[in-house]
């Protein structure tokens, strides 16, 4: 059996890992367009701030592709995927066969279409290592920074550069920063908290136009910038599946064993949709730990195992400036707002289940909240009312409590 | 009512050095000693309200703390002690019954600590119990006059009921009430695993300890609570309880506070009703009432089970014991005045009754002299602290013992004599959740099974010293005793030699 | 694999096993100097306390972590005993574990890294079971 995956982060690792629990020899190829050893993408804006050095970039200590018995074809592109022939084609022309493919692509930055930004000066995107190592390059003390999106990204990535220089604006279309997380509530709550730390928000309002070092907004504002960095949002990696005839919709489409509709070809991570069991919709969750569980049942599913992944939702853990917040599920049904002085919380319920929460401040112990989403408890199984208070055990009856702290004994 | 006359009687010192504010004493203390003072960030007691029963210093993390004496003193009369004007204080405050715990802690003589024990030198050997055979096995309850067979060898005698103990200890009686749930199945467990009895008190029967039903003696007083045909039937043995060492004359109440779901279904009362046992039996006034309840238990369990009656240790013990001896009853069991309690009043536990010793060594010789001492066995109670204890008590005459406060120091009690408050902090004496939870019967009952095997090996050890080889050849041989810094009398009552003689 | 369990009628709710944990993962040597240090030591266990019942919960150490799967640096391993462990030079403090641990018991550290029960693997005696005065922590096999 012949393994080939493309790509080198969270996916493609969970689909080694997923491989090796039940084929321990067969060969397994690693193919990614950037040249490094698997690194956390989602560190990148740590490193920019200095807090992580290089060494501690990497997604899995050293020995990782010897022991799984790993080869790796590191910066090399796959251009096409031969089906009939079983193999990929890369982009210095040589072939890699395999039995069972993994496509784990990611995703890149979307850059909208505004004028003058494809040919400005000094624009960058934010999504993996070298992108942020050139940002690092570009950035002075005294350097005006204007980030284009209020996201996850655009964010980390001002909290990055505050360490570097101290003028940021940020801006964004909606009308609230995190607007894939956060409600509009915990959205001002959270900016208040950044705007403490200096970093300035123009939001209701985008770029019309780029041009020298100023970017005309849509509002007549006019902003000059010495670094440009675009984090609107990323696109699927979608080209090789689509090429090859499988089916796609906003991302790779896959059935919850992770396979795409072409033969021996799976897909897992950022470039996929996800069935999200809080909505009941296909979406994408460019999630790393979704993609780690994506890849691992891709990986299972390969190697003849037989797994489903059916507990994917949206759920973030960040921090900005000391401020963390936990999201899960999704933000719809009855709204039970708890917020209090120092602390933001909201959790929502519909249809006998808990189905979402917000919190914001104090977080502690959050994966109680996660797993009743994700397990569909029915809320008339537990103490809501301790629930409310706080994530806590005490709100199972002794039996399900005993079972989890005590085996069942 | 204005001023409080006197101080308290225990001092906390904290170490403030060591303390690292953990709490653990604030919150394991059910008398609500502890408390942090957020403020000053240290933190504080109230000493008016310690009993001293040790709880917080046992789980000190630091040993930060101690429990003294407070340092105050009363002018100096030998008459009028401290304690003595205390206790009129707290009567003219309260106008009630002083009530105490535990056994009597006047300090009596302790014959005990009076008798010696001998031993054996060059010309009888004294045996080796890890290298030779050693019997501590003992049978109670009457023994035939003599044994017929037939021509086959087969014993043709009827045997009188008896209950079989690997070791000559058994646990008295203490009831599902007065001490826990947890305190209890610790007894049974442990007397299961040791081949020995508990005894369920005046408390009932709990369903859930039918299952310990060969390890149980099954107690019959004058409330008559929890009894009915089924529980007579689950134990070994069926103890009447006449009278109890701690308060002899007195019967007994558990508060209605006390009498929870679980104690209301094992006692066969109203949930929240006051449990009054009257002081006497009303139906028995002589040794023939006696004998008719002895045999209405005995015809109730088709005659399988060996009948006790437990009598307090009083002045004419050794009378009262020969009427037994006469009632059909098959075992006494006699409970000297150091003997425990949950709850009495303090002036009966301090003033009424008799020492043990005393009471055995006069009741064994009664019925020698009538010859009615095979017709019965003899078990002995009150205060049994240690082995050697129960080796001059079987050297005294008596075929067994009971153990109640030794058994409850094993499972930690630290003798604060508070029983009576329910607020037991060890979950020993109380029926309060939370504090009965701190005993957990896994530990407790491996404590128990420890306690006696250690027992058990020293009596062993001073048997194989004596030359004996058998908790039978020990029994009722004085001969084995010697007295010291007693009186003539007391060497006469108690039918022994002074040392040296 | 031996783990910690937990038998909430036999806990007290003393805290002992916080304090003990504490101390176990202070680097100090005596209990009194490790807590009157500056920075007070941690404790890798939360105690539960309802109306009448308390317990401690710890790390369980899954046998398919949560936390592994979804550490998005890899700072959260298991060992080949299967005990869960985070290395905490690698950890950011993102709190992702924290997000799906379904016991919620990671915890977050006053540095940036978490705090979790590591079976104080150093000693190999897990100090809230050794200083559970109730037998309600215990240390085995089930």
């Amino acid at each position: 059996m012949k393994y080939v995956i493309i790509g080198n982060s969270a996916a493609a690792i969970g689909c080694v890992s997923g491989i090796r629990t039940i084929d321990k020899n067969s060969s397994i190829t690693l193919i990614s367009d950037e040249p490094h050893f698997t690194y956390s993408r989602p560190l990148i804006s740590y490193w920019l701030k200095g807090k992580v050095a290089d060494d501690k970039m990497y997604y899995r200590n050293s020995d990782f592709y010897d022991k799984n018995k790993c080869t790796t074809l590191l910066g090399k592109k796959v251009e096409k995927i031969d089906l009939a022939a079983k193999k990929v084609i890369i982009d210095d022309g040589s072939t890699v066969e395999y039995d069972k493919l993994l496509v784990a692509t990611g995703s890149s930055p979307f850059v909208p279409p505004v004028e003058g930004l494809s040919n400005a000066r000094s624009v960058f995107t934010f999504l993996n290592w070298d992108s942020a190592k050139a940002v690092k390059e570009a950035v002075e003390k005294d350097s005006r920074v204007v980030i284009m999106g209020a996201g996850l990204i655009g964010l980390k990535a001002a909290e990055g550069l505050h360490e570097i220089c101290e003028d940021i604006t940020i801006v964004d279309l909606a009308d609230r920063i995190l607007p894939s997380i956060l409600d509009k509530q915990g959205a001002d709550f959270v900016q208040k908290h950044i705007g403490k730390e200096g970093i300035k928000f123009v939001l209701s309002d985008a770029a019309s136009s780029v041009k020298g070092n100023t970017i005309s907004l849509k509002s007549g504002q006019k902003l000059t910038y010495d670094v440009l960095l675009v984090a609107v949002g990323v696109r699927p990696n979608v080209g090789l599946i689509k090429d090859a005839g499988g089916n796609v919709n906003r991302g790779i489409v896959t059935d919850n064993k992770q396979a795409t509709t072409l033969d021996g070809v799976y897909a897992a991570g950022d470039c996929t949709e996800s069935f999200d069991i809080c909505t009941g919709q296909n979406k994408i969750l460019a999630l790393l730990p979704n993609a780690y569980m994506q890849g691992e049942i891709a990986g299972i599913n390969m190697a003849g195992g037989d797994k489903t992944f059916d507990t994917a939702m949206p759920m973030n853990a960040i921090g900005f400036f000391g401020l963390h917040m936990i999201t899960a599920g999704a933000m719809e049904g009855e709204c039970v707002d708890l917020a209090d002085e120092s602390n933001y919380k909201k959790m929502f319920f519909a249809d006998g289940l808990f189905k979402g929460y917000i919190l914001i401040g104090e977080i502690s112990r959050a994966g109680i909240y996660t797993s009743l989403i994700r397990e569909k408890t029915p809320m008339d199984e537990i103490d809501i009312n301790l629930l409310k208070v706080s994530p806590q055990l005490l709100v199972f009856d002794k039996k399900a409590r005993n079972q989890k702290l005590a085996g069942g004994k | 009512m204005g001023i409080n006359l006197y101080a308290p009687q225990f001092e906390v010192c904290r170490d403030q050095k060591k303390c690292i504010k953990c709490k653990v004493c604030m919150r394991q203390c059910a008398n609500e000693i502890h408390s942090y003072d957020q403020e000053l960030d240290v933190m504080v007691a109230d000493d008016s309200k310690c009993v001293d029963c040790q709880r917080c210093v046992t789980l000190c993390p630091t040993r930060a703390l101690r429990i003294t004496k407070f340092q105050n003193e009363f002018k100096e009369n030998a008459n009028w002690t401290q304690q003595a004007m205390i206790e009129i204080y707290k009567q003219a405050d309260t106008g009630g019954v002083l009530l105490s715990s535990m056994g009597n802690p006047v300090p009596y003589p302790i014959y005990w600590d009076k008798l010696l024990i001998n031993a054996s030198q060059v010309t009888n050997p004294s045996i080796d119990p890890l290298r030779e055979p050693m019997e501590t096995r003992v049978q109670l309850g009457a023994k035939p006059e003599k044994l017929e067979f037939d021509k086959d060898g087969k014993l043709k005698t009827k045997l009188p009921p008896q209950i079989s103990l690997n070791v000559p200890i058994m646990f008295s009686a203490m009831s599902y009430g007065s001490i826990s749930r947890n305190a209890h199945e610790s007894l049974a467990r442990a007397a299961e695993e040791l081949g020995t009895c508990y005894n369920t008190g005046e408390g009932g029967l709990n369903e859930d300890f039918y299952k310990y039903g060969k390890n149980t003696i099954v107690q019959v007083a004058s409330g008559r609570f929890g009894v009915h045909v089924g529980y007579l039937s689950a134990g070994a043995a069926i103890e009447i309880k006449m009278g109890q060492g701690a308060k002899p004359g007195i019967g007994g109440h558990l508060p209605g506070e006390k009498v929870g779901e679980d104690v209301s279904k094992t006692r066969m009362i109203p949930v929240g009703s006051d449990a009054i046992s009257p002081a006497p039996h009303h139906d028995i006034y002589s040794i023939e009432d006696l004998r008719q309840l002895v045999f209405s238990l005995k015809e109730a369990t088709a005659y399988t089970k060996p009948i006790i009656v437990k009598i307090a240790a009083v002045h004419n013990v050794a009378a009262i014991a020969s009427g037994i001896a006469r009632s059909g009853a098959d075992i006494i069991a006699i409970d000297g005045y150091r003997g425990g309690t949950g709850a009495a009043p303090t002036r009966i536990r301090d003033n009424v009754g008799i020492p043990i010793e005393l009471a055995l060594a006069s009741v064994d010789q009664r019925l020698r002299d009538e010859g009615i001492r095979n017709n019965i066995s003899l078990v002995v109670a009150g205060s049994i602290r240690n082995s050697a204890d129960i080796v001059k008590a079987i050297a005294l005459g008596a075929d067994a013992v009971y153990i109640g406060t030794s058994a409850l120091i094993a499972l930690g009690c630290h003798v604060c004599r508070s029983c009576h408050s329910g607020k037991c902090n060890w979950g020993i004496a109380t029926q309060r959740p939370d504090l009965v939870k701190r005993l957990n019967p896994d530990i407790g009952y491996k404590r128990l099974v420890n306690l006696i095997h250690a027992w058990d090996h020293e009596i062993k050890e001073m048997l194989g010293g004596m030359g004996i080889n058998a908790i039978e050849s020990l029994k009722g041989n004085r001969l084995m005793l010697r007295g010291i810094g007693l009186n003539q009398k007391e060497l006469d009552i108690l039918g022994v030699m002074h040392a040296g003689e | 694999m031996r783990k910690i369990y937990v038998n909430e009628d036999r806990c007290l709710g003393c805290h002992l096993c916080e304090y003990y944990c504490a101390f176990a993962h202070s680097g100090k040597k005596d209990m009194v100097k490790a807590f009157s240090s500056e920075s007070k030591p941690q404790p890798r266990l939360t105690i539960e306390e309802g109306d009448s019942i308390n317990f401690a919960v710890s790390c369980r150490h899954c046998e398919t972590p949560l936390c592994v799967k979804a550490c998005i640096t890899g700072a959260m391993q298991i060992d080949e005993e299967g005990r869960v462990f985070v290395d905490e030079s690698r950890c950011v403090g993102c709190y992702t574990c924290i997000l799906v641990c379904p016991y919620g018991s990671v915890i977050p550290g006053k540095e940036k890294a978490i705090k979790k029960c590591d079976l104080c693997i150093e000693s190999g005696k897990p100090a809230c079971a050794e200083n559970c005065p109730n037998l309600a922590i215990v240390y085995e096999e089930r």
